[in-house]
């Protein structure tokens, strides 16, 4: 199985849901491609949309929410070997 | 009293708060969370508390947190700065019931000042000018077309506990009204808890000018106006004292009518009444006021020689007003340049970093209120502003000028800021002619954007070309 582990871009806080009463962008088992938005990050009061690197399923999300991330830090572990699949 | 303050803020006004206190005499006790332990302004203070995480809701933001500081502490009074708490009438209220001083207004003026529909009617009844507009919050669509038929159009409609440019929309016809408030008050209630909104006329090409005041409860001074239309996303980017476009009689109207309304509320503070001029009309308009010292303060310090922060603590440890309006005389030209860690050419992305390197300029009439030192590294949790330039001399002119040999004087490394755009703007000759309204730099920013992008096709082109006719020997990125 291959695998992608993403990393945060750049520093900032991490958000897992588009606010608090929504439900997260994406779960292990959700399908993803290089337009899913995985997470908000966080820098200097503005918001960015993290989008997936990589097409396949979620693995596992490494970051919490509301989480303070370095750049280089995990995000999550994206399966892509059922990619095009 | 042990003449202690506690400074609930951080960055560089923290280090202005600290300088002024130790001018006074006064212990600076600074909080800070745990991503800003190695701040400048932590550095500088005579002590310092960690009041929580880096996330300012859990600690800049968390008045628990900060009035347990305050007592553990056994702190006089609190200066709230700007931003963060410093307009939150509760804080003020639980900090005031603690028995400590707070720098600033009591409680009950800033939940009147800071209602905007409420402000308006306060401005109303001291005789001080206010944009058309409904008298009050607007309740229904058949209220607010009624108001429409007397004020109209185009309409701005505002949430009554809106700032920050926040919780604004635009309305140029009766469709767009209909179709705009309900949207403007679920807006509202979201962002605000509160569904207010009132209307006002739209003013296309105005200038943002406000006033700067002191007061002592009893009596009020003005120490003359700031000219602030430059801005960005209602953001102020450069800000000048006096304002190129007033008379002198237009000049005394405006500062005696902040001065009135100041007096009328028994304001006891530094703030700041902020209007609307309109350039070809000469009228102006009261639009808010802000009851905190503001980011560009600076701007007023340098063309009255007053240090307001250093007179607003006095005022609040009960040491009255010590100035008369006569005392207070205006001389020179000052500009402010807020520069932020932000890319201005890739649409002001915030760019966090380490400073590698620093130069900041000096010489005659240059001041610098910053938090950066070398081998800071800017925390990405908080605002981008890392420091303003603020540049004085005896005349607008001169002080461009000045302004510019300071930016060209100015060498930070390790990331990105603003400082480039100023540099730019400052050969503008609109700029130049302090010919501008608030709409100005939006418009500016966008020709740039757009010219941006034809230079670079140009040159992708170029290359192309180059790489067509020296297939063999030339690289894309040499030929770029």
């Amino acid at each position: 199985m291959s695998q992608l582990t993403q990393q945060a871009p750049f520093p900032g806080v991490f958000y897992c849901r588009p606010s608090p009463d929504s439900d997260p962008f994406v779960e292990p088992g959700s399908s993803v491609d290089a337009n899913t938005t995985i997470g908000l990050l966080e820098v200097m009061k503005q918001f960015v949309e993290v989008k997936a690197e990589a097409a396949g399923k979620v693995l596992e999300v490494l970051a919490g929410d509301e989480q303070l991330l370095e750049a280089g830090d995990d995000i999550l572990v994206i399966d892509t070997s059922g990619e095009g699949a | 009293m042990n003449g202690r303050l506690l400074i609930a803020n951080r960055g560089e006004i923290a280090v202005r708060i600290v300088r002024a206190a130790q001018e006074l005499g006064l212990t600076s006790i600074v909080v800070h969370s745990e991503a800003d332990a190695e701040s400048l302004a932590v550095q500088l203070a005579d002590e310092a508390v960690c009041i929580g995480p880096a996330q300012a809701a859990k600690s800049y933001l968390n008045i628990d947190a900060i009035l347990a500081a305050a007592r553990d502490c056994r702190a006089d009074a609190v200066h709230p700065g700007y931003g963060f708490l410093s307009e939150n009438a509760e804080f003020a209220r639980r900090v005031e019931a603690a028995g400590i001083v707070f720098v600033g207004p009591d409680a009950g003026l800033i939940e009147r000042m800071g209602n905007k529909s409420e402000a308006r009617a306060t401005a109303m009844a001291a005789g001080v000018p206010v944009v058309p507009g409904s008298p009050g919050p607007v309740v229904g669509i058949d209220e607010a077309t009624s108001v429409a038929g007397d004020v109209g159009y185009p309409l701005l409609i505002k949430a009554a506990a809106g700032g920050g440019g926040r919780g604004i929309r635009t309305a140029r016809n009766e469709s767009e009204l209909r179709e705009q408030l309900p949207l403007a008050q679920a807006e509202a209630r979201a962002a605000f808890g509160d569904d207010s909104v009132y209307l006002e006329r739209y003013i296309e090409r105005a200038r943002h000018i406000e006033v700067q005041i002191l007061a002592d409860g009893e009596r009020a001074v003005h120490l003359f106006e700031r000219e602030c239309s430059l801005q960005r996303r209602r953001q102020k980017v450069f800000e000048e004292a006096p304002s190129p476009a007033l008379s002198e009689k237009a000049r005394q109207q405006l500062c005696e009518s902040a001065v009135a309304l100041a007096e009328h509320v028994g304001y006891r503070a530094a703030g700041t009444l902020e209007y609307l001029y309109d350039d070809d009309s000469g009228e102006f308009f009261f639009i808010e006021m802000n009851t905190r010292i503001q980011v560009e303060h600076p701007v007023t310090e340098m063309i009255t020689g007053i240090d307001l922060v250093r007179e607003m603590i006095r005022i609040a440890l009960g040491q009255g007003l010590s100035l008369q309006q006569g005392d207070i005389q205006r001389r020179g030209w000052a500009v402010e340049m807020r520069l932020n860690a932000e890319d201005p050419d890739k649409g002001f992305f915030p760019s966090p970093g380490r400073v590698e390197k620093l130069t900041w300029p000096t010489g005659p009439g240059i001041r610098i209120d910053s938090l950066l030192y070398e081998g800071y590294r800017m925390p990405p949790y908080y605002d981008s502003m890392v420091a303003k330039l603020i540049v004085w001399d005896e005349t607008r002119e001169a002080a461009l000028k000045r302004a510019a040999r300071a930016l060209d004087e100015f060498c930070l490394e390790g990331f990105t800021t603003t400082a480039g755009l100023h540099r730019r703007l400052l050969d503008e000759p609109a700029i130049q002619n302090g010919d501008f309204h608030t709409g100005s730099l939006e418009v500016w920013l966008e020709d740039q954007s757009q010219a941006l992008s034809q230079s670079e096709s140009q040159l992708r082109s170029q290359a192309q070309s180059q790489l067509r006719s020296q297939p063999q020997s030339t690289s894309v990125e040499e030929a770029s």
